[in-house]
């Protein structure tokens, strides 16, 4: 065991597999040599050579078709968009194509690649880095869509990712990357996609997370003990698929249900959540089941980051009403 | 004027030309079916330059008969290629059974010839999703719709058989329209930087629908593309199709032996509408221009210049025709045969493996549909 943060826990996984499977190949912009803007891929360039890590010319949509074609070619791509929101450049790789070819194909070519990019805000960077886009990639048939919240899951989860035979969007939150250290087994250990985390019981209220809300969602549930609610906190981990189960045993344990994401209100993952407890466990509820999120702006300017993205008092206070309907 | 010769080294006014004259067009039979460039050539047997005759003939009779069937309403989606016949098979009869094949939703022929089963192309046009799936050892993926997405994707499978240490190559195909891409550019350049065994087609048949090519760019060719992407560009008669066959070969042969990428503009026309959903060519293009463009006709040369060498005749023609005719009718029946396409096929063939939950309680809700 060892004490890592998020992003060594990522280079430890992506080690692992470089090691374990010859066809993975990890490549983007600035990630042979230089080791990734963060530095998610440091040391792998020297440990593997050029064959096996290495960089792009500066285009996305070039490195979605990249990672396609070697996918045809029986190779195992890990891709990384450098920012998430430069996932627009992309989407027709993703979204047009990667994501169907298995359908087009009759089932013929699987496309087993793992686009791997950070996101999230709290970190002050310019425009378009910070988004919350998941939803949007959410939407698509044929992706899986996972999104750790600690060094642990995203060692364990990246490594599921890589092995699985569809294409996962595997977002790292770019605030968690060093914000906390954990520890981190040595050696491979899988997470299975589809599979939620309870990081912490509770029978008062479920708190729904992922990301870097699940951290916001621990702070409230610390502070609504305090005021003798207990709150559970599912973290979801892998959005897209959800894991139902989970979900719905806790609701049908506390009755009472808070979503929380940082993306925008507006037709988002938490939205989806509510309607999937409404669907299976409404008469479990005894309040509706609330959202907190981000309002429906463009993601702000650094300097209003602090006060637009949501928080534990906002998970707190939506709690608060949940209980006291 | 010491000063005007200083400002001489920025004179930009000659690069265009300069460029330009790089781009000349390769043509090897002209109109009238005689060779006017013996030393390009290209080494084929009397058989092999039957067979080049052999396949735009069926591919001719194909484009009828699926046009005519689609009209019946026993075909789907269909997008013409009389006109590219030379384009098409040329290009594709200097491949090898291992290149693999990422064309676009007009590039049928080339993937017949390269083994997908008739049967499977009428399934695809009529939408039933068994028509992309193609056999074991057909490397090719069912065609692009979304223009300009297969050059990147091609640059993906060259630099997988790089690595792989293949001795084949990946080729794609997309029209004048298709160069306006940034996907177009991202493919040539990402190919050119790996130096990758790929080889770029550019059908350039005049028209990206109802746009005309000088619409699309201020370049003279979309040949000399290729030099912002740092690889070599040929422009070629597209009607000609020992010209297509050469540039292909000589593409091929620098890809497999480790030079890197090419481009390739085939001078081409279209004859019949952009597809058969709709598209009224009178409403873009004159007679004039038509009557111009069926002079040049691919099938009308080559029969010319093998008539001339005693390697094809009027029997012979009309043998093809029968043939070519008697393979759509009994692909068409094999299509009819087909299994009714249900929802629950699709649901499982989304992923490989165990459905997710929300995919498994909708193939439930579906079986249940389906069975009565």
């Amino acid at each position: 065991m060892a004490q890592m943060t998020m992003i060594q826990a990522i280079t430890d996984a992506l080690d692992i597999e470089l090691k374990r499977d010859e066809n993975v190949l990890i490549f983007g912009e600035d990630v042979g040599v230089n080791g990734g803007v963060f530095r998610a891929t440091e040391g792998l360039h020297a440990k593997y050579g050029e064959e096996r890590v290495f960089d792009t010319p500066l285009a996305e949509s070039g490195i979605g078709g990249l990672a396609i074609g070697l996918a045809l070619k029986g190779y195992r791509p890990v891709p990384e968009i450098q920012f998430f929101g430069f996932v627009f450049e992309v989407m027709d790789s993703i979204a047009g194509q990667m994501s169907r070819l298995r359908f087009r194909s009759g089932g013929k070519y699987n496309m087993p690649i793992t686009i791997r990019s950070p996101f999230g805000g709290g970190v002050a960077t310019p425009e378009l880095h910070a988004d919350s886009l998941e939803g949007m990639v959410a939407q698509i048939p044929g992706l899986k869509v996972v999104i750790p919240s600690t060094p642990y899951d995203a060692k364990g989860l990246l490594i599921s990712a890589i092995r699985d035979e569809d294409p996962v969007i595997f977002l790292e939150h770019m605030k968690l990357y060093r914000s906390f250290r954990q520890e981190v087994p040595e050696g491979e250990y899988t997470i299975p996609l589809g599979k939620a985390d309870v990081k912490r019981e509770g029978t008062d209220i479920t708190l729904i997370a992922y990301g870097a809300m699940v951290q916001e969602s621990l702070k409230a549930a610390d502070e609504l003990e305090k005021e003798g609610i207990s709150a559970e906190v599912i973290d979801l981990r892998t959005i897209v698929p959800l894991d139902i189960e989970t979900i719905i045993a806790s609701v049908e344990k506390t009755n009472r249900a808070v979503v929380v994401q940082e993306a925008q209100k507006q037709a988002g993952i938490a939205a989806n959540v509510v309607a999937e407890i409404n669907e299976r466990a409404i008469l479990s509820l005894e309040a509706p089941v609330f959202r907190v999120a981000a309002p429906d702006t463009v993601y702000p300017f650094a300097q209003a980051e602090s006060v637009w993205l949501p928080n534990y008092k906002d998970i707190v206070e939506t709690a608060k009403k949940a209980i006291n309907f | 004027m010491a000063a005007k010769s200083k400002t001489a080294s920025f004179d930009l006014s000659n690069q265009k030309d300069v460029i330009e004259k790089e781009f000349p067009m390769l043509q090897i039979l002209n109109e009238e079916g005689e060779v006017v460039n013996e030393a390009a050539m290209p080494d084929l047997t009397d058989e092999q330059l039957q067979e080049l005759m052999r396949r735009m003939v069926f591919t001719r009779i194909l484009d009828q008969r699926s046009t005519s069937l689609n009209r019946q309403g026993r075909l789907g989606f269909y997008a013409p290629t009389a006109g590219q016949e030379a384009s098409m098979i040329g290009s594709h009869f200097a491949l090898d059974k291992e290149d693999f094949i990422l064309g676009g939703y007009r590039d049928i022929p080339q993937l017949i010839y390269h083994g997908v089963p008739l049967y499977q192309a009428f399934l695809w046009s009529r939408g039933h999703y068994q028509g992309g799936n193609f056999p074991e050892g057909v490397n090719a993926i069912p065609p692009q719709i979304i223009i300009g997405a297969q050059y990147i994707q091609t640059a993906g499978v060259a630099l997988g058989i790089k690595k792989r240490g293949e001795k084949s190559v990946a080729i794609t195909y997309t029209g004048d329209g298709g160069t306006s891409q940034g996907d177009f550019y991202e493919g040539i350049n990402f190919a050119g930087a790996y130096q990758v065994p790929a080889i770029f087609v550019v059908q350039n048949n005049q028209f990206a629908i109802s746009t005309p090519r000088e619409k699309q760019t201020a370049a003279k060719t979309l040949a000399q593309k290729a030099v912002a992407a740092g690889i070599p560009g040929i422009q070629v008669d597209g009607m000609d199709v020992l010209a297509v066959y050469k540039a292909t070969k000589d593409a091929r042969e620098r890809a497999i032996n480790g030079e890197g990428p090419t481009l390739i503009e085939t001078v081409c026309y279209r004859y019949g509408p952009h597809t058969l959903s709709g598209d009224d060519p009178t409403r873009y293009r004159s007679k004039e221009l038509d009557d111009e463009w069926v002079k040049k006709d691919p099938l009308i040369r080559f029969r010319k210049f093998l008539e001339k060498k005693g390697l094809w005749n009027e029997e012979m023609e009309q043998q093809t025709i029968e043939d070519a005719k008697e393979q759509v009718k009994e692909a068409i029946k094999q299509a009819d045969q087909a299994p009714k396409q249900k929802v629950t096929d699709l649901i499982s063939i989304m992923h490989e493996g165990e459905l997710p939950y929300h995919l498994q309680e909708q193939y439930e809700i579906y079986k249940e549909k389906e069975s009565k």
